[in-house]
């Protein structure tokens, strides 16, 4: 998978290749992005932002195998993606995606046993290790619905996690939180990353979050969702400077100036 | 203006929450049994019964109205000699062989119904057709089908359970979030076994409610269709002892029954469903 001939450039993990996606309603079929093409790397915390309507969301459930592009191509590791699998977990905005009939231990051991990625010990050891990380040790043993937003949210990216998947797609996951609770989530993520170096595909709306989260951030244009720019975040060290404000003003610029 | 603003000084104050007052104020041994729903229901039965007992004594013909306390010694007459046990069980024999036909039949009903878009239009138009028809219509016919024995009774049986429980898991599973079952989809589960690891569970409460809703349908059928038809295979239900204690006009009897049937039902809907309520959808907050 490795390209032979040059060693220093590692291959994409993910590439998405002018992928045109298309869905319909009774009525009319909606185009929602049009030949859109980037490249994710390992250890990447990319990042899809837009205004609502751009078809970030529709990209990024392309990308987890729930739909399939009209033209161009998505390709997980060199393999074209077919179909939802393991190899990409997602983590929904909603607040439902735990199953309610299992406490939180047993919602990240059913996902790598029922997936086939780990066995019923090892799922137990990484269970309670992810558990652990994102600080649930005290509720494994709770049923989601005894949970805050927050905590249900944070489950799901242990879960998530704990499944070790080639890329972690994360769609809008702090978009109904409050938003104290959101810049907490935002802080912890980050802090888990630097712990494992897990590659993540982030989809938001907002400018702020794209730049505390991401390494790189695509833009994204609406009606029909067509690449404007991929830009480089601004380092963990230099958030807070003119610098992060900088680069907020240019992409506010980029992304209304138009309109 | 700025003088509005300066003229407040700040508030800073430490929060002390140990020298807080009691919160909680423990109520009262009256209010506590009060608020216990089977005290409330125990006390709405007595007043029942003294009315009952009233006037059954006033009416003075047991022969028309037996008095509570004449219908209870009938029950435990017939508990002891042991015929209300036995009608019991014939009774409920036939009811779990023609419930457990009928969830069968519902799964496989529902299962076509979520494969395919033509087994969904199979079932919808089924469930309109018959859902509507009471059970006991059939009975003639499947008298003339299935002969005067159980058969007869078990084939009404399924039809009145078969449609409610069809109907409530497959909207049951219709309404189950897409967002579960993306995450089962992203598990790797296909096929049947997105159905049995998550939409089953995901659907329980309705599939629950058409079990409940089975029960109490496939309950008073029996009841009913005993009625009707009366002896047959040589042992009767409880449908048939109500039918003969009234034809021997021992009215205290008929009391009798009708109260074990009541009782029978009591007992499935607040103790069995009960507890399997409290155990899966209450427990797993799907159900407050």
């Amino acid at each position: 998978m490795h390209a032979p001939f040059n060693a220093n450039a590692a291959a994409p993990l993910l590439s998405v290749e002018g992928v045109t996606l298309q869905y319909k309603t009774p009525d009319v079929v909606v185009t929602a992005t049009r030949s859109v093409s980037f490249d994710v790397y390992p250890s990447d915390r990319f990042v899809l932002l837009g205004p609502s309507g751009c078809g970030k969301s529709t990209l990024l459930k392309a990308i987890g195998g729930y739909l399939h592009p009209v033209a161009g191509h998505i390709r997980l590791k060199g393999t074209e993606v077919t179909g939802p699998g393991p190899d990409r977990m997602m983590v929904f905005q909603e607040f439902d995606q735990l199953l309610p009939w299992k406490t939180v231990r047993e919602n990240v051991i059913f996902a790598l046993t029922s997936s086939g990625r780990a066995k019923p010990a090892e799922a137990e050891d990484r269970a309670r290790s992810y558990i652990d990380k994102v600080g649930l040790t005290k509720f494994s043993d709770s049923y989601p619905h005894m949970l805050s937003g927050g905590m249900k949210q944070r489950v799901a990216i242990a879960r998530g996690m704990a499944m070790e998947p080639d890329v972690l797609l994360m769609d809008e996951p702090f978009a109904a939180l409050d938003a104290l609770t959101r810049r907490k989530m935002q802080d912890e993520l980050l802090r888990l990353w630097d712990d494992t170096r897990f590659t993540v595909l982030f989809v938001t709306h907002s400018i702020e979050e794209a730049i505390r989260v991401g390494t790189r951030i695509l833009l994204l244009s609406p009606h029909p969702g067509e690449v404007k720019a991929e830009l480089n975040s601004v380092p963990p060290e230099e958030m807070g400077t003119g610098k992060q404000a900088e680069l907020e003003t240019r992409i506010n610029e980029m992304l209304f100036a138009a309109h | 203006m700025t003088d509005l603003v300066s003229f407040r000084p700040e508030i800073i104050r430490d929060v002390h929450s140990s020298d807080a007052p009691v919160i909680a104020k423990t109520l009262s041994i009256w209010e506590r049994i009060y608020r216990l729903g089977f005290v409330r229901k125990g006390l709405i039965l007595l007043v029942l019964a003294t009315a009952w007992e009233a006037y059954g004594r006033w009416l003075g013909n047991p022969l028309l109205f037996p008095t509570f306390g004449q219908t209870v010694e009938a029950f435990v007459g017939n508990i002891a000699n042991g015929i209300i046990p036995q009608r019991m069980l014939v009774s409920l024999q036939t009811l779990v062989i023609g419930y457990s036909i009928g969830i069968a039949l519902a799964s496989l009903l529902t299962t076509l119904a979520i494969g395919s878009r033509i087994g969904a239009d199979l079932l919808e138009t089924l469930t309109s057709m018959f859902n509507p028809l009471p059970a006991i219509a059939l009975l003639p016919l499947a008298l003339i089908w299935f002969g005067l024995g159980s058969g007869s009774v078990i084939f009404v049986l399924v039809h009145s359970v078969l449609w409610p429980i069809a109907l409530n898991t497959h909207a049951g599973f219709r309404s189950v979030s897409n967002t579960l079952r993306m995450v089962g989809q992203n598990y790797g589960l296909r096929g049947l076994k997105l159905v049995r690891l998550i939409l089953i569970p995901a659907a329980f409460p309705a599939i629950l409610t058409g079990l409940k809703v089975g029960w109490a349908f496939a309950w008073r059928t029996l009841i009913a269709a005993e009625l009707v038809f009366g002896v047959s295979s040589g042992s009767g239900g409880l449908g048939w002892f109500i039918y003969e204690n009234r034809n021997q006009l021992e009215t205290a009897n008929v009391f009798a029954g009708l109260f074990t049937v009541i009782l029978i039902g009591l007992f499935i809907e607040n103790v069995v469903f009960a507890t399997i309520e409290r155990k899966t959808i209450r427990r797993w907050g799907m159900q407050h």
